[in-house]
């Protein structure tokens, strides 16, 4: 952090023009950027703009008189998202809707918690550091689907987690223990994922600080929650917002691990997969557009409110440019980027 | 500065994606209603020879892959090659409906499950078969080649067949004195009473089926409903779930988790489970599928009752009971290119000495008619006869297009019924007028 002279001092200058995005290195970054934006532009916004589209028409429910399905989409504008809301499908909505914040929230604050405390075990130099760290990781490993095909074999009713709390819980039934048994599920998968960001963080972290801190007489605690929390938050808000843009999406675990049509875990991709499978594209693009937008306004609001710096901007800016760019600018860049990063195909890789 | 280049750049991702948006539109299919083409639906003539691919479920008898080298060892220039899918139902159906989807020719010949067919008919994924292109047919089960027709048109050939079948432990039910298989669900209740005053009856559950939430529950609701008198989808066509019948077959299963009969954990079973719980031990009486015979009596140590277990047709509430009528039949797809060589190999697969060899490895059901009278080989396998008795008394499941929702909304009822979220009324009522929406043509 540099210091700041006072106002009075600062010697007179003329703002040193911002290059415009063509020119000099500029331009050659954007013919090398080039490739991967159309990529990204046929990966990403494609798929995108073919959903709105989609879900703006129906497809495949009328029989003619031979008993054929009539072949073609016809137009219907907002019908399909006016009868997401309607009736007993509004209701299923609003259940979807409850249980995917619900995931959202409890698994991200107990992914959080655990990513942390694993990132401190793993920044410490000890004997065995490398096997403690590559056995935190191996859960972010495993593909989801598998880790949700062993969380079911483990919480079957003769299953281990029975026999090891002694009593027969039936865990892929309707109530709390099958939300239970997705967050555990959840939670025990993606906590390393946390912790391997923070630990990143926690690695640009000199020293010298802690040291200073040791000399003031700063305990464990004080030195957790003044030094490291805040100079690790950076990276963390970035791991906490992927986590909350995945688990918006959370789909493999709740469908493999409790199963489908249940209410106690359905969530708002399997509204989408559900009328997929029922050939009613229009409805399922619909749905997945509403998810779409639930994601990015959570992930907008994540940013704007707590400055997530998703492209290091904030950074980026701090030496010798005197200008201050927290909320403004980087915000709505990152927030864009995000958008883009999280409501697209998926973060971190893991499908 | 700040503000040019803002808005230089918000102004090109306008561009970018009213771009996209407008390439999106002008992509997409216009709003044509056109109904299907005359010429497409027909049976066109199946023509075509080559090689082609057999798309199937997960190969869990073990014998497929004999059956297709007797096939490619007579026609070398038109082999088949094995496309296996996954084992779980609902996703073979997903691969199917994509591919179809893409119309793609990668798959020739679809194994198909018998609920199916109705929904693939209608979107027009697999051809009609014109019936004289199909010698045998007349050879095969009767109820069996119903689940291949949609609107009295062939559009497949049914090769193996699935009925339920009730199994039981006879060590246990001579011990107590019981000499035959119970026929109703009061003899079998009577039956567990007997078994569990004895001291190897101690901690065993009466009975189980399939009750997750799933397609297995379908089946084991409408068993239940049909062995009671009673209906889901009458003749007609027309839903008709809320009746005294239905009610007292619903009640059945409703009352054996209640009274205990069925274990707890019931509830959470699906073939595999319900089998396990049988094999361990666990269970008196098990509604399954004929492919527990061979696998229960294995006696490489997998099983504990490895002779000790026999098969009846199932018992019903004042008589037989009705089972459902699973099974798969082989159709063609609308997309494959070598339509003739296709419906050769259906008419070999389904041949008395294909299912004849195929009888021998597992205990799939054929199709055959002739061969559940063969002496030989009900000595060799004594599932045949109560295996015969339950096909030919077997009804289907509804025969819908959409039978995805229709599925669902019966699982909705049942579960909720057998979990005691709602009282049997409640959810026979509310099947019925969901049924209704659902079922209109």
């Amino acid at each position: 952090m540099t210091a700041s002279t006072p106002v009075a001092e600062r010697p007179v200058k003329e703002p040193k023009r911002q290059q415009r995005f063509d020119e000099g290195t500029g331009r050659l970054a954007a013919t090398l950027l080039s490739p991967t934006l159309l990529v990204l532009g046929v990966v990403v916004l494609f798929p995108i703009m073919a959903a709105l589209r989609d879900s703006l028409y129906q497809s495949g429910q009328r029989l003619d008189e031979n008993g054929f399905i009539v072949k073609g989409s016809t137009f219907v504008g907002l019908d399909n998202y006016t009868a997401i809301f309607k009736g007993e499908t509004g209701d299923r909505f609003w259940n979807a809707f409850y249980n995917t914040t619900l995931f959202t929230v409890v698994c991200v604050v107990l992914e959080t918690v655990l990513g942390v405390a694993m990132a401190l075990i793993m920044h410490k130099a000890f004997k065995g550091r490398g096997i403690v760290r590559a056995s935190i990781l191996v859960p972010w490993a495993i593909p989801t689907v598998i880790s949700a095909l062993l969380w079911k074999w483990i919480f079957q009713a003769d299953g281990i987690a029975n026999t090891l709390i002694g009593t027969q819980v039936l865990w892929s039934t309707e109530g709390w223990q099958s939300k239970l048994s997705v967050v555990i599920a959840d939670t025990w998968k993606t906590a390393p994922f946390i912790g391997l960001l923070v630990l990143a963080g926690l690695q640009t972290i000199p020293a010298e600080v802690y040291e200073a801190a040791k000399v003031d007489g700063a305990n464990a605690w004080k030195t957790f929650t003044r030094i490291t929390l805040p100079l690790v938050k950076p990276a963390l808000l970035v791991a906490v917002l992927f986590r909350i843009l995945d688990t918006l999406r959370i789909f493999d675990l709740p469908f493999v691990l409790v199963g489908a049509h249940k209410n106690s875990v359905e969530s708002l991709s399997m509204l989408a997969y559900d009328e997929a499978s029922n050939v009613r594209y229009g409805p399922a693009a619909a749905y997945a557009t509403l998810l779409f937008l639930y994601v990015a306004v959570v992930a907008y609001l994540f940013v704007k409110i707590l400055g997530a710096d998703v492209i290091g901007e904030a950074r980026a800016k701090k030496p010798g440019g005197g200008r201050r760019k927290k909320n403004g600018n980087s915000g709505t860049a990152a927030a864009r980027a995000a958008v883009a990063a999280g409501a697209g195909p998926g973060t971190g890789g893991n499908v | 500065m700040r503000f040019e280049r803002s808005h230089a750049r918000r102004t090109a991702f306008v561009a970018v994606a009213s771009s996209f948006a407008l390439l999106a539109t002008a992509c997409g299919s216009g709003d044509d209603g056109s109904s299907s083409g005359g010429g497409s639906s027909s049976a066109g003539a199946l023509e075509g020879r080559g090689p082609i691919t057999f798309a199937t479920g997960k190969d869990t008898s073990g014998n497929l892959q004999n059956q297709l080298n007797a096939w490619n060892a007579s026609h070398p220039n038109e082999k088949v090659e094995l496309k296996e899918l996954p084992e779980d139902a609902d996703a073979q159906r997903q691969q199917m409906v994509q591919n179809a989807q893409a119309q793609s020719d990668a798959f020739s010949v679809l194994n198909m499950d018998v609920v199916w067919t109705s929904e693939f008919a209608a979107n027009q994924w697999i051809t009609q078969i014109p019936e004289d292109k199909v010698p045998d047919l007349g050879k095969l089960i009767p109820a069996t080649v119903e689940t291949a027709k949609y609107r009295d048109k062939l559009y497949g050939v049914p090769v193996t067949s699935d009925g339920g079948l009730l199994y039981y432990r006879k060590d246990l039910l001579t011990k107590a004195g019981i000499a035959e298989a119970p026929k109703t669900w009061d003899e079998m209740l009577a039956a567990c009473q007997k078994v569990a005053a004895l001291p190897e009856g101690k901690g065993m559950s009466c009975y189980s089926g399939q009750f997750e939430k799933y397609e297995g529950l379908t089946v084991n609701f409408s068993e239940a409903v049909n062995s009671a008198g009673g209906e889901v989808v009458g003749k007609d066509g027309k839903p008709n779930v809320n009746t005294p019948e239905a009610k007292a077959g619903l009640d059945e299963l409703v009352n054996g988790f209640k009274t205990g009969a069925f274990p707890k954990a019931a509830i959470t079973y699906k073939e595999e489970e319900s089998r396990r719980a049988f094999q361990d031990g666990k269970l008196l009486f098990l509604r399954n599928w004929p492919y527990v015979y061979s696998l229960a009596n294995k006696t490489d140590g997998s099983s504990k009752i490895a002779g000790k277990f026999a098969v009846a047709p199932l018992p019903g509430k004042s008589g037989a009971g009705v089972s459902s009528l699973g099974g798969h039949d082989y159709a063609i797809s609308s997309f494959a290119k070598n339509k003739a060589t296709a419906i050769d190999f259906i008419n070999f697969m389904a041949s008395e000495e294909r299912q004849k060899a195929n009888i021998e490895k597992t205990s799939q059901a054929p199709t055959w008619q002739s061969l559940y009278d063969d002496a030989a080989l009900n000595k060799q396998f004594p599932y045949l006869a109560p295996l015969k008795a339950s096909i030919l008394g077997a009804q289907p499941r509804p025969r819908v297009v959409k039978y995805g929702d229709v599925t669902a909304a019966i699982q909705q009822a049942a579960y909720d019924a057998l979990t005691g979220k709602q009282t049997s009324d409640q959810a026979l009522s509310g099947l019925q007028t969901k049924l209704e929406s659902l079922i209109t043509q």
